[in-house]
């Protein structure tokens, strides 16, 4: 039934597919069984939407000759799944979806992988972070609440954020360095829930994603303040008010040097060939070219990098340097 | 819940396996308190750290394991646990059981599933042959449908589903 | 504003009773009750996998066709606790307490019909609160901050625990071993690793699913190999009837269902969710009700509470997800997942601008719950039947069916050894005389209440005093606090009044 729909559809998004033309040798290889494709994270977090987003995309346009599974494999930050994907060496039916947990958790936990056990296929998108406070505090810039935190004394405001030593914290402890300033840093399990604290007034703010607050901020429960980017988000669609994610000031500008984006990418197992990588990385060249893709794109706020290859790589090294430096300078790395 | 009324029969005490079940408890709780203790199991200056619940977790279980063993150490014999042939009866499940789960990360889950159906019905059953191969290719079939057709849910595969291309 | 809601309904209806969509709450309550009877599968995943699927529906007919598949599991549950004494989601094994002795004792047939029923009363209140007063309850979803819920995850300890037969220090050993299990794996509070010994398997830590299958499923089956090869409830006699002659006794535990749908309701929305509610609910009732002591031995009404505060606490759960867009439930934190995908903001404008959908989906709760109960009463018979078979042909399946479950829950073969462990273990115990529900209960509530307590001492700075800030956490310390000193209140009334016989 499904799949009656999906050449329906397909058929008209065609029209659309440039990209489709471009890479007609790519297809030399094409995977033979159901392909697995890990999430290292909880059911209904930002990286399991994406995925099941991803999923639903090549199911209905047909992109793939066979099907694209979900498995959800969170147990010890993430690490669980990828330990999977580095064990299934060679295995080129399975791929994994990354958030920063591909770089703080084995720093954090000490469990043993680096990305580089992993074959980098592409970015899909970089998700952006934003700063939130309770629509009814008195700040209305980022610069109010950054006087208010500096003029009081340590731990006065509450930070939440999703988990421990992960981006959300890394995020708050820049923000300490800059401000000169000790925040109470809480962890919650979801980004969600982390909006919902916000909005009841358990916590003074949050670095929640667009995607998390966005509806709390429709509603106007919630205020940004500036996004963590060096350049504003090019999204104009009217959200609250007269606003739009693209009057959302960067924090540079309003005196908080902190700047973080958090990858969305895909990576295979180890030892596959270059064939198999060019299928995925068409596939989703694919994917990014479809109305529903962007669609998530814009109610996200997402910044739509797209890298494959030498380029993604030399991003994720320097990923890494980035994140190990923020990681010690916190003292979050496991066995100190 | 009435352990041991079987009448005539030997067997494990009861006494004996209560002793037993304590020590293992208080084995685990020196376990967890270690565990605790490692990841730090004190009051840091934001509160609890990692392993301060679990270190008392741990305490408790020692405590109270140590009660128990107390308890069943002065407890008058109170009669056996099982009698031989009914732990015979529970090994007869158990053994073939233990089996079934070892092979499942080696051979996948669908083999091992008929293996155990087929052993189950005619060596304690006592079924004919036909019926057992019904029941144990039925089975397995009924979930490969189900799960992996259905749900795409894949279940563990071993070398021979590889050699059939599943 | 209420009036207004009728009129929202009544569209409602009109949207959701299109025989399309009536088609889609037969299949989704269908495969619900599938995916409810295989432990393992819970409704959380049987949703995301089928999520991709309707993402070329309408999002209201996508929405009803999940979230029945979400009723359906929710009635689903009770059928292997009732029949195998494997419960087939985390929220019915309170079911397991009592609907298994009746199963044994020959009235499967009637312990699914009340389960079945409560399930629908619980569910059914809870949707007729989420029409009257949505936009208040989730005003005081809000109110909930780490203090709160950590004191609702003491109540709900409070209530159950103090009532087990068994001598106390075997008790507490058990439950400790709960919080010992839950603890393993990554603490959130701090990031890091915490009793796994370098062991990659223990990186998950102890799903709660995968202990209750072993200690349950597998216990059960290794106690009725020792007492013979037989099936004990092989003399259940089907009876075409039994769902009018059940449904005859029931009015008469109103007041255990009234109570068991607030619990139900008021779990679900700060959201501690389903599993804690049908403890709570059964503990309560176990105290409360002049059958108390029989409860455990096959009471219709232990069989009663747990379902009715499931279910209201699955259902009530919905609203949180819709008015807030904070999950009360792993299944809403995905159906979340969907109305994004779908392009629906959940959150508090979705009630003004999306009203067709959320007033159709409202309307999908009430047929969806209706059809769901004429759909699994006349699977009872059916049911009921499945303990005719020899218990040579149906432990082997059970075995694969809980093997099979303990993968599914986190797709892992490690838990499947696990599971095994967990059976013997199970098997030991309870032939020792430990009380296996507290060690459940804590395997269950360890980690969130821990977490809670953590979060909150966070948040004070490391001072307790939180836990009495104000006059809700207050409130439900207090009540925790009576709850679990309640053995000793009631024995004290019981000395005033003269009484000189002792509660046994």
């Amino acid at each position: 039934m499904k799949h009656l729909h999906a050449l329906g559809l397909g058929a008209v998004t065609a029209l659309g597919m440039t990209a489709l033309s471009m890479l007609p040798a790519a297809a030399a290889w094409e995977p033979t069984k159901p392909v697995e494709f890990i999430v290292p994270a909880g059911t209904g977090g930002g990286a399991d939407q994406m995925a099941r987003t991803l999923q639903g995309i090549i199911a209905k346009h047909d992109l793939m000759s066979t099907q694209l599974v979900v498995i959800n494999k969170s147990g010890g930050a993430g690490g669980e799944g990828f330990l999977d994907v580095k064990s299934n060496k060679g295995n080129p039916h399975k791929i994994v979806i990354s958030l920063s947990n591909l770089f703080t958790t084995p720093l954090a936990t000490g469990i043993p992988f680096n990305w580089k056990d992993l074959t980098p296929v592409a970015m899909l998108a970089l998700d952006e972070f934003v700063l939130w406070v309770n629509a009814e505090a008195p700040y209305k810039t980022a610069k109010e609440y950054e006087d208010a935190i500096k003029a009081a004394p340590d731990n006065t405001f509450k930070m939440g954020g999703t988990g421990s030593k992960q981006e959300d914290q890394i995020i708050t402890v820049a923000i300490q360095k800059a401000l000169g300033k000790k925040l109470t840093y809480i962890p919650y399990k979801g980004g969600g829930e982390v909006a919902v604290q916000l909005v009841g007034g358990h916590i003074n703010s949050s670095v929640n994603n667009p995607i998390e607050a966005v509806s709390q901020w429709r509603g106007d429960k919630v205020r940004p303040l500036c996004v963590f980017d060096s350049k504003t988000l090019p999204y104009t669609d009217k959200i609250q008010g007269d606003l739009s994610w693209s009057s959302v000031p960067t924090c540079k500008s309003e005196g908080l040097d902190v700047e973080y984006l958090m990858l969305r990418g895909v990576f295979m197992p180890p030892g596959v060939t270059d064939e198999q990588v060019a299928y995925f990385v068409d596939l989703f060249k694919r994917v990014r070219e479809t109305p529903e893709w962007k669609q998530l794109m814009k109610d996200g706020a997402f910044n739509q990098t797209f890298m494959a290859g030498d380029e993604f790589k030399a991003w994720l090294d320097q990923a890494e340097t980035t994140h190990k430096g923020l990681m010690q300078e916190a003292g979050f790395i496991a066995g100190n | 819940m009435e352990q041991a009324h079987h009448g005539a029969g030997a067997g494990p005490r009861q006494r004996a396996v209560e002793i037993g079940t304590a020590l293992l408890t208080m084995l685990f709780g020196l376990i967890v308190i270690y565990g605790s203790v490692i990841v730090g199991s004190g009051w840091g200056s934001d509160g609890p750290q990692a392993g301060f619940f679990p270190f008392y977790v741990g305490l408790i279980i020692c405590i109270c394991s140590l009660i128990n063993l107390v308890m069943a150490l002065r407890e008058a014999d109170s009669g056996l646990f099982a009698e031989w042939g009914q732990l015979g009866q529970v090994l007869r499940v158990l053994i073939p059981a233990t089996i079934y789960v070892a092979l499942i990360p080696f051979l996948g889950i669908y083999l091992p599933s008929f293996l155990l159906i087929v052993v189950f019905m005619t060596w304690l059953g006592k079924y004919g042959f036909p019926l057992s191969l019904a029941v144990a290719v039925g089975v397995p079939a009924f979930f490969y449908l189900t799960l992996e057709r259905w749900f795409l849910i894949p279940l563990p595969k071993g070398p021979i589903e590889a050699m059939l291309g599943l | 504003m209420i009036v207004d809601n009728f009129i929202n309904l009544y569209h409602g209806f009109y949207i959701a009773g299109d025989p399309f969509n009536i088609l889609l709450m037969v299949i989704g309550i269908l495969l619900g009750v599938i995916i409810g009877v295989l432990p393992g599968l819970g409704g959380a995943n049987g949703v995301a996998i089928l999520l991709p699927l309707t993402f070329s529906m309408s999002p209201t007919s996508a929405i009803i066709l999940l979230t029945c598949i979400y009723w359906g599991a929710l009635f689903g549950g009770a059928i292997t606790s009732v029949l195998f004494n494997i419960p087939g989601e985390p929220w019915s094994v309170a079911t397991t307490f009592d609907g298994h002795p009746m199963a044994r004792s020959g009235r499967a047939g009637e312990a699914l019909t009340a389960a079945f029923t409560s399930s629908f009363v619980g569910a059914f209140f809870a949707i007729v609160m989420i029409t009257l007063i949505a936009p208040l309850v989730a005003q005081f979803a809000l109110q909930f901050g780490p203090a709160e819920k950590f004191a609702v995850y003491f109540l709900a300890f409070a209530s159950f625990v103090g009532m087990s037969k068994e001598p106390p220090a075997k008790t507490i050993v058990s439950m400790m071993i709960g919080f010992a299990l839950a603890a393993v794996g990554l603490d959130m509070v701090t990031g890091q690793l915490r009793l796994t010994f370098g062991v990659t398997e223990l990186l998950n830590g102890f799903d709660f699913l995968i202990a209750v299958i072993g200690l349950f499923g597998i216990g059960e089956i290794l106690l009725t190999m020792e007492e013979g090869l037989e099936f004990r409830g092989k003399a259940a006699k089907i009876d075409p009837k039994i769902v009018w002659k059940t449904w005859k006794t029931l009015p008469k535990y109103w007041a255990t269902s009234l109570r068991s749908c607030i619990i139900g309701c008021w779990m679900g929305i700060t959201p501690a969710g389903a599993t804690p509610a049908s403890f709570m609910a059964y503990g309560i009732a176990k105290r409360v009700s002049k059958n108390g002591k029989n409860f455990g031995n096959g009471e219709i009404e232990g069989v009663v509470a747990p379902e009715t505060a499931a279910h209201a606490a699955g259902t009530a759960a919905m609203l949180p997800m819709l008015a807030l867009g904070v999950p009360g439930s792993p299944t809403a934190a995905v159906l979340l997942g969907g109305l994004l995908i779908w392009g629906l903001q959940p959150g508090p404008m979705l009630f003004v601008e999306q009203a067709e959908f959320v007033w159709g989906l409202i309307a999908s709760m009430y047929l969806g719950n209706i059809v769901g109960l004429i759909l699994v009463l006349t699977t009872v018979p059916l049911f009921a039947s499945i303990l005719r078979i020899p218990f040579s042909i149906i432990a082997p399946v059970i075995l694969v069916i809980c093997a099979i479950g303990a993968y599914t829950v986190n797709n892992n073969v490690f838990d499947v050894l696990m599971m095994m462990v967990f059976g013997v273990l199970g098997y030991l115990l309870k032939k020792t005389n430990y009380p296996l529900a507290p060690l459940v209960l804590a395997i269950v509530l360890g980690d969130s209440a821990e977490e809670a307590f953590r979060q909150s001492l966070l948040g004070s700075g490391g001072s307790l005093a939180v836990f009495w800030s104000n006059p809700l956490v207050s409130t439900i310390m207090g009540l925790g606090l009576i709850a679990g000193l309640w053995p000793l209140i009631a024995m004290a009334f019981a000395k005033l009044r003269g009484n000189t016989t002792q509660p046994a």
